[in-house]
């Protein structure tokens, strides 16, 4: 390959690793600013799976260029794609299970959005978003969302 | 630019564990130790890349499914008392 072409994939490795970095740091603060579980659960997921792809590709391209080591980027990949998987699937029954054992999400002004944790409970279980379940508990929603 | 992807590691890491010690919930204490763990992966990585030596990469491989594993299954426990239980128990509706 020409030289200027190794300097710009050395150049976009950087700047993807430099990426990576960003989000990494972005997710640490979020993870320990932000005020309840959810939301800090969105900054550890969404970081996670952001800054693993970016560093990982990072890695691929100084694997490929410098190293020239095929095995490198493809063990590389191989830890992309498993993360890819198994991050958002951490997140999905953290926060299935945290509703589930009757946490109850917040809103913007810092009020619980249900007014038990048995909504929550219920929620958890149903198919559905939130609608239908600020008003009573005994109110058979799930019957009328089931038949329409 | 390793050492700065090492060093932002690092200071996360930190802040990671500050959370994962201060969480009012056991969730956030499990969502922190689970972030704390692909941080792990991603160091392991980039610190083999670092020293020149990246045969690490196979470490990180397994540090990040048995990552996933732990994860959940310390959820199933606290959740069902209980590794082996197959569906959502009766009683707790």
């Amino acid at each position: 390959m020409p030289d200027f072409v190794l300097v710009l994939l050395t150049g976009l490795a950087w700047v993807l690793m430099l990426i990576g970095c960003v989000f990494v740091v972005a997710g640490g603060v979020g993870l320990l600013r932000l005020p309840d579980l959810y939301t800090r659960l969105h900054a550890a997921g969404v970081t996670d799976t952001g800054s693993t792809i970016f560093m990982l590709l990072g890695m691929v391209i100084i694997a490929l260029v410098e190293y020239q080591n095929p095995w490198i980027a493809a063990k590389l990949i191989l830890i992309l794609f498993f993360t890819l998987f198994t991050t958002p699937t951490c997140s999905h029954a953290l926060a299935k299970i945290a509703l589930l054992s009757g946490l109850v999400p917040i809103d913007e002004n810092g009020k619980p959005i249900l007014a038990s944790p048995k909504l929550a409970k219920k929620m958890a279980l149903s198919r559905k978003p939130k609608e239908g379940f600020e008003a009573d508990d005994e109110g058979d929603n799930s019957n009328k969302d089931g038949a329409s | 630019m390793f050492v700065a992807a090492v060093l932002a590691l690092l200071a996360t890491m930190v802040l990671t564990i500050v959370r994962a010690l201060l969480g009012p919930t056991l969730y956030d204490r499990l969502s922190a130790v689970n972030s704390f763990g692909t941080k792990i992966m991603l160091f392991i990585a980039v610190f083999g890349f670092l020293t020149g030596r990246p045969e690490f990469l196979d470490i990180a491989l397994v540090y990040s499914l048995i990552n996933f594993v732990a994860t959940v299954a310390v959820l199933k426990f606290y959740e069902y008392d209980d590794l082996g239980s197959g569906a959502y128990q009766e009683d707790d509706y």
